[in-house]
């Protein structure tokens, strides 16, 4: 029962909601337009300094937000300008290094005093004036078999503000998506060439698509942050693989199945590290080789679904498959 | 009209016509060492068929791209209806008019057929992000567009695979796919990268039949092609490459009396009748 209530503890928590939205960005690049963005973290991270950098400095809670969405819309600019004109696979090069470049750069002992280097921002640094505008009582509040802070850190109000989010951007993805806008996209996936013969901008729409992708990774970056702490290497290359493997799981180019990916995703991993610790004595495997256990039973259930199941779980054969 | 239009005109390479749509002056392609293409001038009648021909590696195609800006000369300046070509986009090239369709077929396989023919309308005002979030601004548009698309799709006899996905129809079908698509921004100039290009025999006489049209409907066509049947029956004049340059111009009949062109082609295939020459692709 322990378990059943720790995996639905981590399907509806503010992070699981955090990383469905970085991958409803993903999605609009990929499932969309058909780039390959392999820095998604990148865009993630930016918006996480900027907002609590900006926090720090003293500036409203509005204007925290908009200078990380702002700073992720700056960085979509400067990787698609030189790399959106030639084939896919420059974008995911210079997007994976790029990402990277922010990492170590965040890390960096010279800026100690804005980003706190290796070590990064502290949650209590930045995370007062979003919790001082909760609703919610400043207590433990259990709702149902649910324990949470009302508005500290992981709590229901970062819970309601992250999922109502994600209601928003997975509405502006199907309005989008639905949209002459969203069609001109998905053509531009098909065949770049042939959307041009039409009389189409593609350099144009294809720089709209990574602006708008990255803005919502960057709002993914600031609420995760919102529940955990600033911390570069907590944004590396895996983050941007697990959200690959969300997209694909949950099904690209369809509306839900970035959410769903994202609970499925943590869930499943929460369920593999709990049946193993409750079940696998632990001379056979110690603790700390729990999580990396699971990742790895996770990862074949994955190959698994890639080749018996290729369109993920929402997603239509026909339209996305790999 | 276009039977009467060719009167004056010289049969001979890069022959000046009374009402030209296209001109094209001394355009020079060259990859490394190789000169691709080197045409001194050249011109297409307004609403006539026009024919491109030439052997293997004659450059057809590679002057195909230059002429709708999916390549770009060295050398040289393009007239389209007035307006100059050079350092154009392909996109605003299509915008003014001239729309193309490509050798290998360009269907969006994953995309419906109507999805397919409606990308193909110009003037959508939902392609603009911001006014995509107001369909009230669009959805007028997009009725008239699906209209527009289902009477070409009839004409085409694609109507009843309207939902399916492009990439389960033939490869002839996909060819009137694109064919029909590229009719949906109402163009001046429609530009044919070898329509025949696989498809069956039985799919030839409709399509050719639906090129004629295009010149009846006012517009004028310019095309590549290898099957030299199909090149007597619909075209108004024809033009020769062979190495990059025009070597001939003129009606189809004597056009192929001339030597010049039976030396380019009995070069490359001395044993083959060039009346029934079916050459393969071309790159």
């Amino acid at each position: 029962m322990d378990i059943l209530f720790d995996v639905l503890r981590t399907a509806i928590a503010p992070s699981t909601a955090a990383f469905a939205l970085a991958a409803i960005g993903l999605n609009f690049h990929f499932g969309l337009t058909g780039l390959l963005n392999m820095g998604q973290a990148g865009f993630m991270l930016l918006g996480m300094y900027g907002f609590a950098i900006s926090i720090q400095q003293g500036w409203p809670i509005w204007i925290a937000i908009l200078v990380g969405l702002a700073a992720a819309a700056v960085f979509a600019v400067l990787l698609g300008w030189p790399t959106l004109k030639l084939r896919g696979d420059y974008l995911a090069i210079v997007t994976i290094a790029a990402a990277e470049m922010v990492r170590f750069l965040g890390r960096s002992q010279s800026l100690q005093g804005l980003t706190g280097a290796s070590s990064g921002i502290r949650g209590s640094d930045y995370k007062a004036p979003f919790e001082e505008l909760s609703p919610f009582p400043d207590a433990i509040v259990n709702i149902g078999p649910f324990s949470m802070h009302g508005s500290r850190s992981s709590s229901w109000w970062l819970t309601a503000v992250t999922w109502g989010i994600v209601l928003l951007c997975a509405g502006l993805f199907w309005r989008l998506a639905n949209s002459p806008w969203g069609r001109v996209l998905k053509g531009i996936r098909e065949d770049e060439d042939a959307v041009r013969s039409l009389g189409k901008n593609v350099y144009s729409y294809k720089m709209q698509a990574l602006i708008i992708g990255g803005v919502i990774g960057a709002l993914g970056g600031i609420t995760w942050a919102l529940g955990n702490s600033v911390q570069p290497d907590s944004m590396g290359r895996p983050t941007t693989f697990w959200l690959w493997t969300l997209l694909l799981l949950g099904g690209a180019a369809t509306v839900f199945g970035p959410v769903l990916g994202s609970i499925l995703f943590w869930s499943s991993l929460t369920l593999v590290k709990s049946l193993a610790s409750a079940f696998i004595p632990s001379d056979v495997l110690a603790p700390t080789e729990l999580e990396p256990f699971s990742l790895v039973l996770v990862g074949v259930t994955l190959m698994l679904l890639v080749v018996f199941r290729p369109q993920g779980v929402l997603g239509n054969k026909k339209e996305l498959a790999f | 009209m276009a039977d009467t239009a060719f009167v004056s005109v010289p049969h001979e390479p890069g022959a000046a016509k009374p009402d030209p749509i296209l001109i094209a002056e001394g355009v020079t392609r060259r990859f490394g060492g190789l000169t691709a293409v080197k045409v001194d001038h050249f011109e297409v009648q307004r609403n006539t068929i026009t024919a491109l021909i030439g052997p293997n590696g004659a450059g057809k195609s590679t002057f195909f791209n230059l002429l709708t800006g999916f390549d770009h000369a060295q050398e040289g300046e393009g007239q389209f209806n007035g307006k100059p070509l050079r350092g154009m986009a392909p996109a605003k090239v299509a915008r003014a008019g001239m729309v193309r369709t490509f050798q290998l077929t360009k269907a969006l396989s994953r995309m419906t057929v109507i999805e397919n023919m409606r990308l193909g309308a110009q003037e959508q005002p939902g392609e603009n992000l911001l006014r995509a979030f107001a369909p009230p601004l669009w959805k007028a548009r997009e009725r008239e567009i699906t209209e527009q698309a289902h009477d070409l799709l009839h004409r085409f006899k694609l109507y009843e695979k309207r939902d399916d996905y492009a990439g389960s129809l033939s490869g002839g079908q996909r060819k009137l796919l694109e064919m029909a698509r590229a009719l949906m921004s109402k163009p001046t100039m429609v530009m044919l990268d070898e329509p025949m290009a696989g498809v069956n025999p039985a799919l030839t006489e409709s399509l050719l039949d639906h090129i004629v049209e295009l010149k009846e409907d006012g517009m004028t066509v310019l095309f590549v092609e290898h099957d030299m049947h199909m090149v007597r029956r619909i075209s108004d004049w024809v033009v020769v490459m062979a190495e990059g340059r025009i070597i001939a111009e003129g009606p189809a009949g004597t056009v192929m009396a001339n030597p010049a062109v039976q030396d380019a082609y009995l070069g490359a295939h001395h044993d083959t009748d060039l009346s029934e020459l079916t050459l393969e692709d071309d790159e």
